[in-house]
């Protein structure tokens, strides 16, 4: 294909993966991904790689691995989980494991900069296209391909086709990227971006904060996307820049190499942050003017309001002022859909000097640990503490089922996570509605599904 | 290659908490604590009553949500013989193939097959036949059906490392 062929994101994306000079939709390729993701599945996905009789993963320096999904342990059974995957980490030298409490893969993984854009993630969780918001390909894969690339280092992908979703205007007060991606998957279906590559454009999506455009690939999950993107700009590069800085101080490195050129850390500081800066930047794709989009989708941010999806599916969607006497017996903040400082904030703002509705609980679990600390220094623990929230370990929390705030049989959940499917937090007979922060807070205050309006 | 079984029929986004509940994910590991929980939370009396070479048929965007394993691998250790769908979720598919089920899109099969239908799958000629009639699919790719006949991607894959491993040898010697 020639050069002057215009080009998706995926496109450009999965050709740098598998080292060639460019690719067509459609065509499957032998992808090589710059980091592999795997979490409280890690034992579980040994298991399958101990099948393929190596004494090494061929990959130790790729593989990222967190603690997020079950912790701290709920369970004698789950912490022999977590201890195996701690005897495997050391046995393998893999440098980045995460320990409980550190936070959930896709914000951990994003804070210490372990992704780049441009680059690929591939993980054994399905809410790997978060790292879209960087402007990397990321998607979810299974266990028996998780152990293949620690086995290979490489695992066939095909090219999708792509969707265009574009986004202007600023977003009104009240309304949140949580709100559009609901929009979105209200109007097109759970199955509206099933294996595409959606990539998301426009001024309303760069007049985002970087924790709200996290929400939209996130989320892009729920609409069956195999990846999403968000094209990577200065502040993406300062983020990105910052978690860097993080990471390498505490692994005490003195340079920095990626992207095919090494930095040295030594120098000074201000010359050193430009170079890697530039570093940043050197892998960033961006998709060509007029690339074959299967789909285009336009929405004015103007027109969006605070959406609700209601139980059993993430596509049952309606604005939450069409909602009325829906009674909540649990409002859950956090995940890695809606666990950041921005969701803390937003909901202390909704719960600032009101009480949490008797009969209701409102629990709170962030992100990660960085996201608490920042929170505790903000002073919105403490805002949410006096108004009788609860504070958990940072993770996934109750999301799939786990712990730490399973509803009983005939309660309603509000909650901020990404899916609320029948069963999902452990008890088929119980109903999950899922919203943003803002509607989540002012739920938990009122005890019945609320907007912040409605106070 | 052809194999046959009765059809258990389900609706659209059947997702993966009701296929195999998300609580369970990070426990059980062994063969029959997996198959014992399969479609727990979609169809009870699924467990107790399928037989090895039955077919799940199911509407749009079949396995949707998480990118668990278990969701495919309790059916293949239920004897589940293939999914026909009108669409199946990426995770879903690329696990179901990577552990020997078949998972074919067929919406016009899947819209047309009803609930305890004798469903005959034949490979070779991308078929699906039932007593309505006959319905073709696209044939899977040749490195798809590497995979499926290898009986999965961790023997095919077993099959590949061995094969270097052969290769490197012989350049030793």
């Amino acid at each position: 294909m020639s050069a002057s062929i215009p080009q998706t994101f995926a496109q450009k994306a999965l050709a740098r993966a598998a080292g060639l000079p460019s690719v067509e939709i459609g065509q499957v390729v032998d992808a090589r991904p710059d980091v592999v993701l795997s979490h409280d599945n890690t034992a579980a996905i040994r298991q399958i790689w101990r099948q393929f009789g190596q004494e090494k993963v061929v990959i130790p320096e790729r593989m990222a691995v967190t603690m997020d999904h079950a912790v701290p342990a709920p369970t004698t059974r789950h912490a022999q989980n977590h201890a195996e995957i701690r005897r495997f980490a050391q046995e393998q030298g893999i440098r980045n494991l995460f320990e409980v409490g550190r936070g959930i893969c896709h914000q951990v993984l994003s804070e210490e900069a372990l992704v780049l854009p441009g680059w690929t993630i591939l993980g054994s969780d399905s809410h790997t296209p978060h790292f879209g918001w960087l402007g990397a390909f990321g998607a979810g894969i299974g266990r028996s391909e998780t152990a293949t690339l620690w086995a290979t280092g490489e695992l066939w992908l095909r090219v999708p086709e792509s969707m265009r979703i574009e986004l202007t205007g600023d977003l009104p007060a009240g309304v949140t990227a949580k709100d559009f991606a609901l929009r979105i998957i209200g109007d097109l279906g759970a199955d509206g971006g099933l294996y595409r590559s959606v990539e998301f454009h426009g001024a309303g999506i760069q007049a985002l904060s970087l924790a709200s455009r996290m929400v939209l690939p996130n989320m892009m999950a729920e609409f069956g996307a195999k990846n999403a993107y968000i094209a990577p700009d200065d502040a993406t590069v300062d983020y990105l820049l910052a978690g860097l800085h993080r990471r390498l101080e505490r692994e005490g490195a003195t340079e920095f190499c990626a992207n095919g050129q090494c930095i040295s850390l030594t120098g000074d500081p201000v010359t050193v942050d430009e170079e890697l800066r530039a570093l940043i930047r050197a892998g960033a794709l961006f998709p060509d003017e007029g690339a074959p989009y299967a789909e285009t989708h336009c929405y004015h941010a103007a027109d969006l309001e605070p959406y609700v999806a209601c139980p059993h599916t993430v596509d049952q969607v309606v604005p939450v002022s069409q909602l009325s006497g829906v009674q909540v017996q649990q409002a859950f903040l956090g995940t890695c859909t809606n666990g950041r400082l921005e969701d803390l904030a937003a909901a202390a703002d909704v719960v600032r000097g009101r009480k949490i509705a008797s009969g209701t609980r409102f629990l709170v679990i962030p992100a990660s640990s960085l996201v608490l600390q920042d929170a505790l220094r903000a002073g919105y623990i403490e805002t949410l503490l006096e108004a009788g929230a609860v504070l958990g370990t940072p993770g996934c929390g109750p999301c799939m089922g786990n712990h730490m705030g399973i509803p009983a049989p005939g309660e309603v959940t509000i909650s901020s996570a990404n899916r609320n499917f029948r069963g999902r937090m452990g008890t088929p007979d119980a109903e999950i509605y899922l919203a943003s922060p803002a509607v989540v807070a002012a739920s938990a205050v009122c005890g019945v599904i609320a907007g912040p309006g409605d106070l | 290659m052809t194999q046959s079984g009765r059809a258990w029929k389900y609706g659209d986004n059947v997702n993966t908490d009701v296929i195999f509940p998300g609580k369970y994910t990070y426990t059980l590991r062994e063969r029959d604590e997996i198959a014992a929980h399969a479609l727990e939370d979609l169809d009870p009396t699924f467990v107790a009553n399928v037989q090895p070479g039955d077919v799940i048929v199911a509407g749009i965007n079949w396995g949707c949500g998480s990118s668990r394993e278990q969701a495919a691998t309790c059916l293949v250790y239920n004897g589940v013989g293939a999914v026909i769908a009108e669409s199946i979720s990426r995770i879903f598919y690329r696990n179901a193939l990577n552990n020997g089920l078949l998972a074919i899109v067929c919406p016009e099969a899947a819209r047309a097959i009803q609930p305890g239908d004798k469903v005959a799958i034949d490979l070779a000629a991308s078929e699906i036949r039932f007593s309505a009639g006959t319905f073709r699919f696209p044939p899977f790719s040749p490195s798809i059906m590497g995979i499926v006949d290898a009986g999965g991607l961790v023997p095919y894959v077993q099959c590949k490392l061995a094969a270097q491993a052969t290769a490197y040898g012989d350049g030793v010697r």
